[in-house]
């Protein structure tokens, strides 16, 4: 089992129906076992009540940290179309990760401008994931 | 995106406007389902309509309410869309969840002719379909469809 382990950030966008995109952001030399591939992803789906909960007391689109596991927050966000972006992160900065959130965003809807990409279905845009990747080292 | 000043002329619309029309009657059996298909194409530019209107406003707040979401609708995505804000939004006296937004000249009814055989065509059908696009993907589901009224103007009804 793992022992000392730093674990990635991740972000999973998801839609009305099923996750759209997913990322991990490496922050150093680490490994990773099979244990924890799947716990993030895990930890993450089961959030996504708490999430829906959190979007319904506010009108913001940021929710701030929605659940927690061990020593992980879970951060949510949801956009004007309900879309909704979650990012497990180890930090407890809501600030940076505010501006985390509102740069994803824009990424997203730089993509939605697309026409050949369809709102609520899965992003395979290897030019939005790289811009992802890019934010996530500017701010996690 | 970023740049929420830049227009499109009027006729640069028109014209993509209406080889869609075609493209579309060529498909097609009734008016009723040109009318359909004008919809389905302005539900897939509504979502992303409300977006892009969203994340310009910089407030990074979502509507809760159904009579905020019409206004922000009517008035600040009608902006965006059209130039203009609608020209009025009204609730309905009979039906208590039926709204109306009038808007006298739609951009897509001004340079279209019906042809006798689509007698009852109303290509805000169009407008009606991003109107519905917005609000389903906002979690306020409702049927919008576009009347035409006594006086030149067009009135996409929402029932949420």
């Amino acid at each position: 089992s793992p022992t000392n382990h730093r674990t990635m950030p991740m972000l999973l966008i998801v839609g009305s129906r099923e996750p759209l995109y997913e990322a991990e952001f490496s922050t150093g030399p680490q490994s990773k076992t099979e244990d924890t591939a799947h716990l993030n992803q895990f930890i993450l789906h089961s959030a996504m009540d708490m999430v829906d909960d959190a979007a319904q007391s506010t009108n913001n689109m940021y929710l701030r940290i929605v659940d927690r596991f061990n020593d992980q927050n879970v951060f949510a966000f949801v956009t004007a179309g309900n879309i909704r972006f979650l990012l497990l992160h180890e930090g407890r900065n809501e600030e940076q990760v505010k501006a985390f959130f509102q740069e994803v965003y824009e990424a997203y809807v730089k993509l939605l401008m697309n026409p050949f990409y369809s709102y609520d279905t899965p992003i395979c845009s290897t030019s939005f994931d790289q811009r992802i990747q890019a934010i996530a080292r500017r701010y996690l | 995106m970023r740049d929420a000043d830049r227009h499109v002329s009027r006729s640069a619309f028109a014209y993509l406007f209406s080889e869609m029309v075609q493209y579309h009657t060529s498909r097609i059996r009734s008016a009723g389902e040109l009318e359909l298909k004008l919809h389905e194409v302005g539900q897939r530019v509504g979502a992303k309509t409300l977006e892009l209107v969203t994340i310009r406003e910089k407030l990074m707040k979502r509507e809760s309410g159904v009579i905020e979401m019409l206004q922000f609708v009517s008035s600040t995505c009608w902006k965006s869309l059209f130039g203009k804000v609608a020209d009025s939004l009204e609730r309905s006296t009979d039906c208590g969840n039926e709204y109306m937004i009038h808007e006298f000249e739609p951009i897509t009814n001004c340079f279209v002719s019906i042809p006798t055989d689509l007698g009852h065509l109303n290509c805000a059908a169009y407008i009606a379909g991003i109107l519905a696009g917005m609000l389903d993907c906002a979690h306020f589901p409702a049927v919008v469809s576009a009347h035409a009224m006594p006086a030149p103007d067009s009135e996409p009804h929402c029932y949420a």
